[in-house]
């Protein structure tokens, strides 16, 4: 397989049948909490999408030219955390002081994935499957894209769901994550097409 | 030992390179200098710029109401904003109508202000202050309502129009997770302007009142913030007809010890309702007021007197007591404070007795 297809499958497998969200479950509180609205929940996944892709290569960098020549592999988690955050703040600055429309679509959901579980998973699985640079690209890009795809339709059916009758027991987060369930049994369906582990 | 040693440094390293970097992010990118902040066209001050516009804003005393303390949570904070704000903000869209997004209203606690600004508050707001003040004393008027008085400490002195309300701040407590306000009106006159009386009646389950019936003490500290409010005594030459029931003798009798202090020879007559004798309030003093303004009569009226409480005065309801003595409105001007049934009728009888509408002012008890 040459590389141009290789990183073609792991981009998709990461979307569809690698969800991150859907498969592994990962980045649960805010796909609940923010899934209420189509227009919010697109905000939250373009930031998504933006800040793995961004923090896959940043922490591919930084584990393999600090930690792994240091042999000090074992202190990736805190320091991936320490770069996902210092990250997200700046850019968070960033995006406050060159525009304002970017702001309110973008900029105001990026406290809330900071410590969004997804994104460090999706550095901790590219170091545990040996991807290049490339790949590691590739694959955080996918996943963001994957995470918002499920978060948009998760709030499409919410908001279909707003006006029917849900049992009392099950309203809020009970639902939400019946629904979850059914759509990752959906997403189960692309399974066969490509695998990554 | 040495692999300890490299591995503490590495963090090391990388977290102080981290911060280097958000330390220089922040005085360059998130450095908007200083900015003005316009208010109402005339008043102008500079500001460090990036920081929400309600806290920059009550660092030059102005105090914009605001019960969550700047979380976006309450929707108080309103505010114009008819130059330099950008777009309304998604964490505003909850709190903001569609007329008041055309009214280029704006949440003050989320807008960051990074530019020049210009505001537009209500003239009453450039006077409230935050004052911190201690109980004095805690008495019983009636069964179910208190009279407090509140000795300023800082500022020691307020300055108000009499008639004018305060919003009373109440601590977290079992009842509540967050201070909540509670607006009571000053029953004393602006003389006064060491202290604060109020007069707060029990609402059964009322956050407030609770609070203030169950757990406060002589000597605790309390914030209030203030003066609000539009009912006051307007100056013209009309005599003046203040109806009242219950504790809405408050700001009544900051009014008319106002008059008193001020030799006031308006005519005015004042309506008082209550349903028995004992649950009339402030009576000697109103009774004193009387005797210090010539034009002023105080009439005291008891819808349901008790056989004991030998009353001679007026009977029945405050509105059939108005109807029975004014006789023509023409040259009347009217103060009405108590429930919003009270004062829905008194408009009604005023109205028909020839007082124009705007001359009608009333503060509702909500």
């Amino acid at each position: 397989m040459s590389e141009g297809i290789g990183l073609f499958a792991i981009f998709f497998a990461a979307i569809f049948t690698d969800n991150i969200l859907l498969t592994n479950y990962l980045g649960m509180c805010s796909f609940l909490a923010v899934s209420r609205e189509v227009k919010t929940s697109l905000g939250l996944g373009l930031a998504v999408i933006f800040v793995m892709a961004s923090t896959s290569v940043l922490n591919w960098l930084v584990y393999y030219y600090i930690l792994v020549p240091l042999d000090l592999t074992y202190l990736r988690f805190i320091v991936f955390i320490i770069v996902i955050a210092s990250f997200v703040q700046i850019v968070e600055m960033i995006i406050e002081r060159i525009s304002d429309v970017l702001y309110a679509a973008l900029g105001i959901f990026l406290p809330l994935i900071t410590v969004n579980c997804a994104i460090l998973g999706v550095t901790l699985f590219m170091v545990i499957r040996d991807y290049t640079l490339k790949a590691a690209f590739a694959y955080g890009l996918g996943s963001g894209l994957g995470w918002a795809l499920a978060i948009l339709a998760m709030a499409g059916i919410r908001e279909k769901m707003a006006r029917s009758r849900v049992p009392r027991g099950l309203e809020g987060a009970g639902i939400t994550l019946i629904i979850a369930g059914i759509m990752a049994l959906a997403f189960m369906g692309f399974s066969g097409m490509i695998n990554l582990n | 030992m040495l692999a300890f040693f490299i591995g503490v440094g590495t963090v090391c390293a990388i977290t102080t390179v981290l911060a280097v970097l958000m330390i220089i992010a922040d005085a360059t990118i998130a450095n908007y200098g200083e900015v003005g902040i316009t208010v109402n066209d005339e008043k102008k001050f500079e500001s460090t710029g990036g920081k929400p516009l309600l806290s920059a804003l009550k660092e030059h005393d102005i105090f914009i109401p605001s019960a969550c303390g700047g979380r976006g949570s309450c929707g108080l904070c309103k505010v114009k904003v008819t130059s330099g704000a950008g777009d309304v903000l998604p964490t505003e869209l909850p709190w903001l109508t569609d007329e008041e997004k055309e009214d280029q209203i704006r949440l003050s606690c989320q807008l960051k202000v990074k530019r020049d600004v210009s505001i537009y508050v209500p003239e009453e707001l450039l006077n409230v202050k935050e004052y911190r003040t201690q109980v004095r004393s805690i008495r019983d008027l009636t069964p179910d309502i208190k009279e407090i008085v509140l000795a300023l400490v800082e500022p020691a002195e307020i300055a108000f129009r009499a008639g004018q309300f305060i919003q009373f701040e109440i601590p977290p407590y079992e009842l509540t997770d967050e201070p909540v306000y509670r607006a009571y009106s000053v029953a004393s006159p602006p003389s006064h302007n060491d202290r604060l009386e109020l007069q707060v009646r029990l609402v059964p389950y009322g956050i407030c009142t609770t609070y203030i019936f169950k757990y406060l003490k002589e000597g605790d500290t309390v914030t209030v913030n203030g003066p609000y409010g539009e009912f006051y005594l307007r100056d013209s030459a009309r005599d003046i007809v203040f109806i009242a029931g219950g504790t809405g003798m408050a700001p009544i009798k900051s009014i008319v010890h106002d008059m008193a202090e001020k030799q006031n020879s308006r005519k005015a007559e004042y309506f008082y309702g209550a349903r028995s004798a004992q649950l009339l309030l402030s009576l000697d003093e109103m009774e004193e007021l009387q005797g210090a303004l010539p034009n002023f009569r105080f009439v005291p009226a008891l819808s349901e007197p008790l056989s004991d409480d030998n009353w001679t005065g007026e009977k029945g309801l405050i509105i059939d007591v108005v109807n029975r003595r004014v006789q023509s409105g023409d040259n009347l001007e009217a103060y009405l404070c108590g429930s919003p049934a009270m004062i829905d009728a008194c408009i009604e009888v005023l109205s028909a007795k020839g007082v124009p509408a705007e001359l009608i002012f009333y503060d509702k008890f909500t």
